[in-house]
């Protein structure tokens, strides 16, 4: 299916919408994986809400993020810190996404679910588990391509190992 | 001193037995004291047990009768909790039977305490309220007719409150926490808690692969700033050549850094700071757009010695609490918080600055990954020493100026006397 030519996404049937929205997870997950931080702003939208929460604060309705943007231009600025100004140890981090849930249509906003597990490696240590938890999506259709409008990862972990310096 | 030890076990065991200070005192930091179990044992007897004032909570954790929080004091876990008449009580959690930690959450309401294990019940002060099967059943077993219900309370701490902030201590003979801080610093903890009403934002939380004290030689160290913190230093937010001034406390075991915020530019003062780059530009400035709050200062960080840092970053204010993990990783709670008076845009403009500090913080990522460096290097090679001669041997009570070492050689002698090194 051509995603960049969808015009009106509300007349896709159930099976071509979620063939849509895990072609969509799948090239977020490889441009992460793949460690093209350069691309990944252009998963969301230009007024996009990008959040990296403890549940913990999730759950009690406190406000702060452990990793907050609320433009793509945050989320530029992310990729900055990791290419320029951030100091740290050589990593790989690799997500896996599972049970894309779509729970409908808001308005013009698909909301979904989806549970995620990344894994850090570290030299001369074995891999481990880095941060589990949940996306709450919503993505949007803009120029007849998905986008994420809103995307909140809401980790189980708590405890950071350390450092989180890509995003997930 | 050890001069060349290698080996795992033997190396251990060593330096059990070699812990001397180099003659050169505070200049020199032997790198033992980063991974002996043996010393990080002593610490949590004669530090975190000893007597300090460790902070434990903000009241307004818990602002309600019941409200609790689970938290540590060095390796022991604690529970803060506001009793029915409003008085504040640290209790170990740890059951007076069979020493269960009863308490498993991290914030909580409870009327009464009741280990699950066999239900001892205990009052929201700690004093045992009710054992099932005192009396026994059908008149058999039960407890000694002795047994007193006084004798056998959780173990209540000592408590200090000071606008809006609640310190605790193992140690009964304490000084009295105005004290323990001293003139100088407590003015400035002051100026942060000035007994308005707080608000919690949200916690965050990290465990760094190094020692404990790492992470309070690095607020000790503004020598780093200026170099470590590319983000830092290229927007002008915390730079040598900006002015500072350091206070320490007349013990030296406590400290503050004070900046003002400089000029995202090249001077002849930071030609040194190889790593400032002057283009550096945000995609979305509205991260960083702080306003001025307080009348002094635009930055001031400072050690509560033993397991607090309180950071006053232009708009974001949070207790980093310390919490040792054994000799070689430290947990470090963050708990970010405003004020009651805060409108919605100063809420989120706390918010938003809030990008610089934590395990993802533009700033603070950078501390979190050096200081695991330093544990690795230092670990392989305990009867090394680091160097510090950063403006001298010895340090002032006030310094104009970053360029020294002189809080960490202070920490470190207050340090040796306790620990007696």
């Amino acid at each position: 299916m051509n995603v960049a030519e969808i015009s009106n996404p509300r007349e896709l049937s159930s099976l071509e919408l979620r063939g849509v929205i895990d072609t969509l997870y799948a090239d977020y997950q490889g441009c992460l994986n793949e460690e093209r931080f350069e691309d990944w702003p252009g998963f969301f939208t230009e007024d996009c809400l990008y959040k990296i929460v403890p549940r913990e604060n999730f759950e009690r309705g406190l406000p702060l993020a452990t990793w907050l943007c609320e433009s793509r231009g945050y989320l530029l600025d992310r990729v900055t810190a990791i290419r320029k100004t951030a100091v740290y140890a050589p990593r790989a981090i690799r997500r896996l996404y599972s049970g894309i849930r779509l729970l409908g249509w808001k308005s013009n906003t698909i909301e979904v679910r989806a549970d995620y597990a990344a894994f850090e490696t570290l030299l001369d240590e074995m891999t481990r588990v880095f941060n589990v938890g949940v996306y709450h999506d919503r993505i949007v259709f803009a120029d007849g391509r998905p986008k994420f409008k809103e995307k909140i990862c809401v980790f189980d972990s708590v405890l950071v190992p350390n450092s989180l310096i890509f995003p997930l | 001193m050890a001069s060349v030890i290698s080996g795992g076990a033997a190396r251990g065991k060593l330096v059990s037995n070699e812990r001397i200070w180099p003659a050169a005192g505070e200049t020199r930091l032997p790198y033992w004291v980063y991974s002996d179990p043996g010393l990080y044992a002593l610490e949590q007897a004669r530090i975190f047990c000893g007597p300090t004032w460790n902070y434990v909570a903000l009241e307004a954790e818990i602002p309600k009768p019941g409200d609790f929080k689970r938290t540590f004091i060095g390796d022991k876990s604690v529970v803060v909790v506001r009793d029915g008449a409003g008085g504040i009580n640290v209790l170990e959690n740890r059951c007076a039977h069979r020493g269960a930690q009863f308490c498993q959450r991290h914030l909580g309401n409870a009327q009464e305490f009741i280990c699950p294990y066999h239900q001892w019940t205990y009052r929201l002060d700690g004093t045992l309220q009710a054992v099932p099967f005192r009396r026994g059943v059908k008149g058999q077993g039960g407890m000694p007719k002795d047994f007193a219900l006084d004798q056998h309370g959780l173990r209540a701490l000592k408590v200090a409150r000071r606008n809006g902030v609640v310190f605790a201590s193992f140690a009964d003979a304490v000084e009295p926490f105005e004290d323990y801080l001293g003139k100088e610093i407590l003015a400035l903890f002051d100026r942060v808690f000035d007994g308005r009403g707080l608000t919690v934002l949200g916690y965050s939380r990290q465990l760094t692969p190094a020692n404990w004290k790492l992470v309070i030689e690095n607020i000790k160290d503004p020598y780093h700033a200026s170099l470590l913190h590319v983000f830092l230093l290229s927007f002008g937010l915390n730079r040598a050549d900006q002015p500072n001034r350091l206070v320490i406390d007349p013990s030296g075991r406590h400290a503050a850094g004070m900046t003002w915020r400089g000029e995202q530019k090249r001077t002849a003062d930071n030609v040194e700071m190889r790593s400032l780059i002057e283009d550096l530009k945000l995609a979305d400035p509205s991260m960083l757009e702080p306003v001025k709050e307080y009348a002094q200062y635009t930055i001031v960080l400072m050690t509560i010695w033993p397991n607090l840092v309180l950071q006053q970053q232009s708009n974001t204010l949070a207790m980093r609490q310390v919490i040792p993990k054994g000799p070689n990783a430290f947990e470090l709670a963050w708990t970010f918080f405003g004020y009651e008076t805060d409108d919605e845009a100063m809420t989120r403009r706390r918010l938003r600055q809030a990008n610089l500090m934590g395990p993802a913080g533009f700033v603070s990522i950078d501390d979190g990954e050096v200081m695991g460096f330093v544990q690795q290097g230092a670990s392989q090679a305990p009867g090394a020493a680091g160097v510090l001669e950063m403006d001298g041997s010895g340090w002032s009570e006030e310094t104009p100026h970053a360029v020294t070492e002189g809080e960490i050689r202070a920490m470190y002698r207050h340090y040796r006397k306790v620990m007696g090194l």
